[in-house]
């Protein structure tokens, strides 16, 4: 599944991130690596975009950009 | 000596900065760029003094932007830049693995560093461990704690910069932490020949490893790069061949570095197995509530808006006044003529324009710097983004939109916090569609030549209704323009929104000070010489060549003699008019006539648009000037108003008709005539071309929405 479908509060673990290179390699180098534990912190009141909590910090994605970054629930 | 600080953004960078440096902040420019360059002072007891460069903060140093390659041409001290002999690298401890990533990048280059870890205390409240030793030992630099907030380690971390900087041999790893794989190697070694030729900056194999590196992974987004054209040919080419064979430089990069930093993180970092509750958790179920969150967003959206428009009153009318009196002094000791008219009206009426701005402008920033440091304005980004995004706009845009309601020269300074140059530009292109207060006295005269008060509606007069009309419009008008710009002229891809969630935090209040002392110096010495300069020229304009008809000057005299003082005021009021109608901006008033009749306006309205180019309220003291009453006509007084509605046309016809009033107001509500915006469109863009790009894009839909308005108005009869 995609990281924009996970219910607020969930986990998952990142596999990998299919996308235009620019955005791929931003994620990577902020350290949205496969097997990195996400979790989904809060979504924004009109929905979009999405609070998730990755390697101790708070990174906030639009549901767009959310939706090319495959996971598996955990 | 020169020492670099380097860091993700939202690390601490800057406040660590201003915890070294003192009050001493120089501010420079990249040449080219929008980013700026801060510069500070250090003395260190054996080092001497040192020069602390502060690098924008960024989460790589692959160049994704012309802004964004500073980062590397400070560390290699290129383009003219002193080459640091050491950085020091600011690490957040509640995101250390990220930081770290930076930290490698800057170690593969063999630059000296110090990782000054900040934010310990927040990260003790994450329940976060850290071994410092365990790190030192993994990464073969020192690791010094601080928290730049509370002034804590900083002793210590000037102590281990004067050591590496007086001590000869810095403490670099010797070869780089992780492996790049074979094939990755081979092409870095295609590139060590060409480097070693052109680049002398490169001394060392490892060094030009890097560049090379940093060339390939940047050179993937489609950048112009500062780099010596037969370099970029060079790994151009061997980039296509990795492209060609199908491999992914980001799995042999950034997974690469990660991996190293996770192989090792079981010795640095202690987590706990079970997420404990932080207090910006705690605050952020509150402020980023559907409800809650929202209420507390427009009551602080609210405030800034009434500081704006209100609180900072009382201090521009002190500067105002405090003008006032200067210009009433100089009147009193100089004699008449040229340079006391050029001192007054021109100078000091400049001077006086440009800092009348800055009340505005230290009340934004420091409600922003506020909310920026506290880490709230990523959280408004946050729970707005969802509105803007549907128009093409980013978050971070809405705090200069709402601002753009009371001035558009600050809130074209508060576009700073977008991080991307697109919609940064995006941004400040529709801002001065935003109605901003200087528009209301001339909506205000306009309104009460046409509408008598009495016309109601209602409970509601007619005026009343029009200007909310006004405002909605205008504001409707702005998200259109971005609409539309968003999908035309800045085309581009829409960056995406990455944006970090910092934790809350007390603002710190030297920060807050210098950035409000940092501003207004800024806004002064580069908007200011603009303005200024334009203010002496509009005045020539109006001024000069300042004849008085021969006729007046006679029926002056004959008054003076037979001691009418009524009758000689109004020749004098009569006598300001011809002068003006004779100055050069009376003459081109007359001259574009012929351009602004089908839009309903006749030469004296001509004169008062030049006139509200210097700033559009003073639309109204010219057409004072123009109607004969003085030049302290003001929009609420009634013989302006009563002189406008009597107005005639050769032809007998009301001038002020109510179609040529809404035309105008529409041609106000929309042209760009407020040289102070200009002035700090070209000093925030640095750029000739946005600037004139501004002017024309508004002016022109101003006079096509006027010209069918009007030319509308009268082909159904309105007129």
């Amino acid at each position: 599944m995609t990281l924009d479908k996970l219910q607020m509060g969930t986990s998952a673990r990142l596999m990998h991130i299919d996308s235009s290179a620019t955005l791929r390699s931003r994620l990577l180098e902020l350290g949205l690596t496969p097997g990195t534990d996400v979790s989904i912190v809060r979504v924004a009141p009109m929905g979009d975009p999405i609070e998730v909590k990755v390697r101790g910090y708070r990174l906030t994605l639009r549901k767009k950009d959310a939706a090319l970054i495959n996971c598996q629930k955990i | 000596m020169t020492v670099a600080i380097a860091g993700n953004p939202n690390a601490g960078k800057t406040t660590l900065f201003n915890a070294l440096t003192g009050a001493n902040a120089k501010i420079g420019n990249y040449p080219g760029i929008t980013v700026e360059r801060r510069m500070g002072l250090l003395e260190l007891p054996r080092a001497g003094l040192v020069e602390l460069v502060d690098i924008p903060g960024t989460y790589s140093l692959t160049a994704r932007s012309a802004d964004e390659e500073v980062a590397i041409i400070e560390l290699l001290g290129r383009k003219g830049f002193k080459r640091p002999d050491a950085a020091i690298v600011v690490l957040d401890a509640t995101a250390l693995e990220r930081n770290l990533f930076l930290l490698m990048q800057v170690l593969e280059f063999e630059v000296p560093v110090i990782a000054a870890i900040n934010m310990l205390d927040a990260a003790h409240k994450d329940c976060i461990e850290i071994d410092f030793e365990s790190l030192q030992e993994i990464f073969q630099v020192p690791f010094i704690g601080v928290s730049a907030r509370k002034r804590q380690g900083i002793g210590e971390l000037k102590a281990a910069l004067d050591h590496l900087l007086a001590t000869g041999k810095p403490p670099v790893p010797e070869r780089w932490l992780w492996h790049p794989p074979a094939v990755l190697e081979k092409d870095l070694n295609l590139l060590e020949p060409v480097l070693k030729r052109e680049l002398d900056f490169l001394e060392t194999p490892n060094r030009r490893r890097a560049f090379a590196l940093w060339l390939l992974m940047s050179l993937r987004e489609n950048v112009e790069l500062q780099v010596a054209p037969v370099i970029l040919d060079e790994a151009r080419r061997v980039l296509r061949r990795i492209r060609k064979a199908g491999r992914d430089l980001d799995r042999e990069v950034i997974l690469k570095r990660y991996e190293f930093i996770d192989s090792r993180s079981v010795d640095y970092i202690r987590r706990p197995s079970e997420q404990c509750r932080t207090p910006s958790d705690r605050i952020d179920t509150v402020l980023t509530h559907p409800v809650w969150g929202f209420l507390i967003f427009m009551f602080i959206m609210g405030i800034i808006f009434q500081a704006l428009f209100s609180w900072s009153d009382p201090f521009i009318s002190l500067l105002e006044q405090g003008f006032g009196a200067l210009s009433r002094w100089l009147e009193v000791i100089l004699p008449a003529g040229f340079l006391r008219a050029l001192l007054i009206d021109g100078i000091i009426a400049g001077v006086g324009a440009v800092v009348g701005f800055l009340p505005q402008i230290l009340f934004l920033f420091l409600f922003i710097s506020l909310l920026e440091g506290t880490g709230y304005l990523a959280r408004a980004a946050f729970m707005i983004d969802g509105v803007m995004r549907r128009i093409g706009l980013h978050g971070q845009a809405f705090v200069p939109m709402l601002s753009g309601l009371a001035c558009a020269v600050p809130a074209i300074l508060a576009t700073r916090t977008i991080e991307s140059r697109r919609d940064r530009l995006l941004t400040l292109m529709v801002v001065p569609l935003m109605s901003c207060s200087a528009r209301l006295p001339a909506y205000t005269l306009i309104i009460g030549a046409i509408f008598p008060a009495t016309q109601q509606w209602g409970f509601i007069s007619y005026g009343t209704m029009i200007l909310l009309g006004i405002y909605v419009l205008s504001t409707v008008l702005a998200l259109v323009a971005a609409g539309i710009l968003g999908k035309t002229v800045f085309k581009g891809k829409p960056q995406p929104l990455l944006l970090e969630l910092p934790p809350y935090r007390l603002p710190d209040l030297k920060s807050l000070g210098m950035t409000l002392w940092e501003r207004s110096r800024v806004f002064l010495s580069t908007a200011g010489t603009i303005i200024l300069v334009m203010t002496v020229i509009l005045w020539v304009l109006l001024r000069f060549p300042g004849e008085t008809p021969a006729e007046i000057t006679g029926q002056m005299a004959q008054a003076q003699a037979a001691g009418d003082a009524t009758r000689l005021e109004a020749l004098q009021n009569e006598a300001q008019a011809a002068r003006l109608e004779n100055s050069y901006a009376g003459q081109l008033g007359t001259l574009i006539e012929p351009v602004i009749k089908p839009l309903g306006f006749d030469w004296k309205i001509g004169v008062g648009l030049i006139g509200a180019f210097a700033a559009r309220e003073v639309f109204v003291s010219t057409m004072g000037v123009v109607y004969g009453i003085g030049d302290d006509g003001n929009e609420e007084s009634t013989g302006l108003r009563q002189a406008m509605t009597d107005a005639r046309r050769p032809d007998g016809r009301k001038v002020w008709t109510p179609l040529t009033g809404v035309s105008l107001m529409i041609f106000f509500m929309i042209a760009m005539q407020c040289m102070s915006t200009l002035a700090v469109v070209r000093s925030e863009t640095k750029s000739w071309k946005w600037t004139f790009f501004l002017i024309a894009y508004l002016t022109g839909t101003a006079y096509i929405a006027s010209l069918l308005v009007y030319q509308g108005g009268r082909l159904l009869g309105l007129a």
